[in-house]
């Protein structure tokens, strides 16, 4: 039985199991290979991506229990050619090292600032300490948080 | 990439472009180059200078012979070429170098060799030549040990004089001026009466010109790019998720795989019962890999579950079963036969120290690399040619290793180097390649990825070794008059070249790194290394033996500036000549504030010399009701020549973190033969909540340039644990410190 869903503004539909992490759906099914495996036990945050606009972690969501909602990855929050304002602050502080854990961090930090577009600096460091980097971005990290929520503001 | 792979299946369309650089210029010091690997896959309209510069009419496009981990050395190599070539800097691309001798690394072997970094004494200098014979033989192109940038600081800015130079020669035979008329900028030569001529239609041209004398290299005080915080290449790549790492590898058709290998690193697989596994929905193949299975699926999930669906019969480990006899072992190997080097011995340590004297024993446990991609790599056999995709710090051993697996010649691979989501030392193991080389022979026809568990990831792999170390001193008065450092250790040189097939005789100088070659002056001062016998398999881990010997150095200067009642920072200069040393411990008090204490709080000074960079730094930390919690950090380290601020801060802060998530809870334990950690749950690195503010500062103080991948580690644990004991007066001598105190 083919599951429906929305991936970035797309209708998709799946013809996949639905006890299928959306991490695997999206990664293998969909070849959407911006949301990264990390660990598969939801403790270090690499496969974050919103779901109706929540963060989650996709590797812990099965597809089945996410038919018919709208699924938003880093490849929907925005291109190259088009950065959302969390990107464009990653990018300016040069945050990414690896940056295999940076399409979590980022889809968790624009998550929190959906909601919270003024937050702290305790309320970003616990929005953010799901989320593992093991180049040690995190001093860079939280300035870019701070960076996107000022360039959220202006818009 | 997408050229690269191009380039790769062009085989070989325009071989006879001529090479420019090599012995022409001198800039490549022995008689016979190393062919130019670009020469032989060049597409119509693409030319190559030298093996670091391509051009096509869409413009330059530097090649990178490091890997790049996420350290930004693709960004600064690209510089090194760009400033030479007078490149616009937004213009840059860079790719990955084609496995290639002529990529060689003649850096890291000069670290190898037994002389402290600061010992510029001609037979030092002599030897630390020489070794550029042997590795450009070797052809060995790795990355590792803060070495791409002292490698390629030379080389990559000839190479882009040197195309420079040739681009201007071959505008000026077509505008019949004299070179020296002309000047290059923004990627064109430009003429006195304003003309611009793009390198781009240049290149074909340039590619005939023979020069005739060395290119001269830039001034420093000329240079617009070097020196400046650039951003980085592969930046937008990252914060867009379309950068793509081996494991995001997707072809048409591809299948996917994953491993179970035996635990118990090393050991067999007995028997197995994979009949619920076979008949799972998607499950393509089930193959025998190396002491496991590979499950071939329709998706990597498909074939995770299937592997769990599998019952092993694991052999016993080929080594102790349990930490605690690992640990006996290690303790009992402090003995005359397994004494492997006294890289210093000084005055006459045993004629001062008396059996009374002071005296103190540490310890380390091994740790994980847990980089944050697990270990992946994708292969396609097909119409007997094999390509290889990985991220990988060792490219070049790859397809000789292939070349055996398959019986295919060397020729007839291609390995194609992606980025890696984090190395930290290993991703220069083989285990990964073969596998999926096994799995691809299996599946002829077919591309197919293989990607890790965490699970599996965590438990195989060559861990920092488990270390002890001991320490005897006395102190007269203010002075310390004798220090006797024994460390031990199995040694990660046999663990980790034995794996690679080599067999490397004599002392093993991880052993004793970040200690023997400490620039403290102590009449009598012995360091001596012990090689416990092969265990656990071990392997390089950022800093490598620096990591462990830091932690019991700086420990036990700070006991001892304790027990002398001098401020351990006073402690250390009083002992340190070496002006660069001096120099970054001046810096970090006083950037740290050093003495001046704030309530509730106490600093920890920690420093250590290592792959030549003297790194000082202090942490401050605090007790709350949560635990200890770490309120600043600071960090001075000099790298001679600063290429690129920003990166340097970036290099300097992420080692200390990895420095400091080892030093809180990183141990791998062992019992039944197998690692007990499984995943970040129980072997949680650093968190950001966790994670203090980083001071940097570089200084330029040495007379050479060196890399920072590195030397910020060691440092980090010993000054978060001087800080605890200046803090609560209580002294933690092994690590992790988690097992001890508590930290919020």
């Amino acid at each position: 039985m083919p599951i429906t869903l929305t991936v970035n503004g797309r209708p998709e539909t799946l013809d996949l199991p639905p006890e299928m992490p959306l991490l695997w759906a999206l990664r293998d099914g969909l070849n959407l290979t911006g949301t990264k495996f990390g660990c598969g036990v939801a403790a270090c945050g690499a496969c974050t991506v919103h779901v109706d606009g929540q963060a989650v972690r996709s590797c812990q969501t099965l597809l089945g229990d996410v038919a018919g909602a709208a699924i938003t990855t880093i490849e929907g929050l925005g291109n190259p050619a088009a950065l959302h304002a969390v990107q464009a602050a990653w990018a300016e502080g040069q945050v990414a090292q690896c940056g295999y854990c940076q399409s979590g961090q980022i889809m968790q930090a624009a998550a929190l600032l959906a909601t919270n577009p003024a937050p702290t600096e305790a309320e970003i460091d616990e929005a953010m300490s799901g989320n593992l980097c093991r180049c040690g971005t995190y001093p860079r990290i939280r300035a870019a948080v701070q960076d996107a929520a000022r360039r959220l503001q202006e818009v | 990439m997408a050229r690269l792979m191009k380039i790769a299946r062009r085989g070989f369309l325009f071989g006879s472009v001529a090479l420019l650089g090599g012995v022409a210029f001198g800039w490549w010091r022995y008689a016979t180059p190393q062919d130019n690997p670009l020469e032989t896959g060049l597409a119509e309209g693409e030319v190559t200078l030298n093996p670091y510069v391509l051009i096509d009419q869409s413009g330059v496009t530097v090649i990178a012979p490091r890997a790049e981990m996420g350290q930004g050395i693709h960004s600064t190599l690209a510089a090194l070429v760009a400033e030479e070539m007078d490149l616009d800097w937004s213009t840059i691309r860079v790719l990955h170098g084609p496995a290639s001798a002529a990529y060689y690394n003649a850096a890291v072997l000069q670290e190898g060799v037994p002389f402290a970094p600061t010992d510029t004494g001609w037979l030092a200098e002599t030897v630390r030549a020489g070794m550029d014979i042997p590795a450009k033989f070797l052809g060995l192109q790795i990355t590792g040990g803060s070495s791409s940038i002292p490698d390629a600081f030379d080389k990559m800015r000839l190479a882009g004089a040197a195309a420079r130079a040739a681009l201007v020669a071959a505008a000026a035979a077509r505008l019949n001026l004299p070179a020296d008329q002309l000047k290059t900028e923004a990627g064109a030569v430009v003429a006195p009466d304003g003309t611009r001529i793009p390198y781009t239609d240049l290149a074909e041209a340039a590619a005939g010109v023979e020069l005739d004398r060395e290119p001269v290299l830039k001034a420093k005080a000329d240079w617009r790019l070097l020196g400046k915080s650039l951003p980085r290449p592969d930046m937008l790549g990252k914060v867009t998720g379309t950068a793509t790492f081996a494991v995001d590898l997707r072809l048409p058709g591809m299948r996917f795989a994953t491993v179970r290998t035996n635990p118990r690193q090393g050991a067999a697989l007995l028997s197995h019962d994979a009949s619920v596994a076979e008949a799972m929905p998607g499950v393509e193949k089930i193959i025998p890999v190396e002491n496991g299975l590979a499950v071939v699926a329709t998706s990597t999930w498909v074939a995770m579950q299937a592997a769990d669906a599998i019952t092993f019969d694991w052999a016993p480990a080929p080594y102790p079963a349990t930490s605690a006899e690992i640990d006996a072992i290690l303790a009992a190997s402090f003995t005359e036969d397994r004494r492997d080097s006294v890289n210093r011995n000084d005055g006459d340590v045993d004629a001062v120290l008396a059996a009374d004297d002071w005296q103190a024993e540490y310890s380390v446990p091994y740790l994980a690399h847990a980089t944050m991609e697990p270990m992946s790599s994708a292969a396609l056999l097909k119409d007997g040619r094999l390509t290889v995709w990985t991220g990988h710090q060792l490219p070049s051993q790859i397809a000789p290793e292939a070349a055996a697996m398959t019986g295919l010649p060397q020729e007839a691979i291609t390995v194609e180097v992606l980025p890696m989501g984090g190395g930290f030392g290993r991703r220069a193991e083989m285990d990964v390649i073969r596998q999926v080389i096994t799995i691809a022979k299996a599946m002829e026809g077919t591309p197919v990825l293989l990607t890790w568990s965490r699970e599996e990831d965590m438990t195989h792999d060559g861990y920092r070794p488990a270390a002890r170390a001991k320490v005897r001193a006395r102190l007269d008065g203010e002075s310390l008059v004798a220090f006797d450092f024994a460390t031990c250790s199995s040694s990660v040189v046999e663990s980790q070249a034995g794996r690679l097939g080599y067999n490397v005789p004599g002392p093993d100088g991880a052993i004793v790194q970040g200690a023997w070659e400490q620039p403290y002056r102590i009449a009598n001062h012995r360091v001596t290394g012990y090689r416990a016998p092969a265990m656990v398999p071990v392997g390089s881990w950022r800093s490598v033996g620096a990591s462990q010997n830091a932690f019991f150095h700086e420990t036990a200067m700070d006991e001892l500036a304790a027990q002398a009642g001098v401020d351990p920072v006073t402690f250390r200069l009083n002992m340190i000549d070496h002006a660069p040393s001096r120099a970054v411990i001046e810096a970090v008090a006083e950037m740290s504030g050093w003495g001046n204490a704030t309530p509730g709080r106490a600093k920890g000074f920690a420093f250590c010399l290592s792959f030549g960079v003297p790194c000082a730094q202090v942490i401050e930390v605090e007790d709350t009701p949560a635990g200890l919690r770490m309120t600043g950090a600071w960090a001075t380290a000099d790298v001679g020549t600063a290429l690129d601020p920003r990166n340097l801060e970036a290099q300097v802060q992420g080692a200390m973190i990895y420095g400091l998530s080892a030093a809180i809870r990183g141990e791998i334990t062992i019992a039944d033969g197998q690692a007990e950690q499984r995943n970040f749950w129980d072997y949680e690195p650093l968190r950001l909540s966790q994670c203090p503010p980083i001071a940097v500062r570089v200084l330029e103080n040495l007379d050479r340039i060196r890399g920072i991948g590195e030397p910020g580690t060691p440092p980090a644990a010993p000054a978060l644990g001087n800080a605890i004991f200046a803090l609560t007066g209580q002294r933690l001598r092994d690590l992790p410190f988690a097992r001890t105190v508590t930290f919020a």
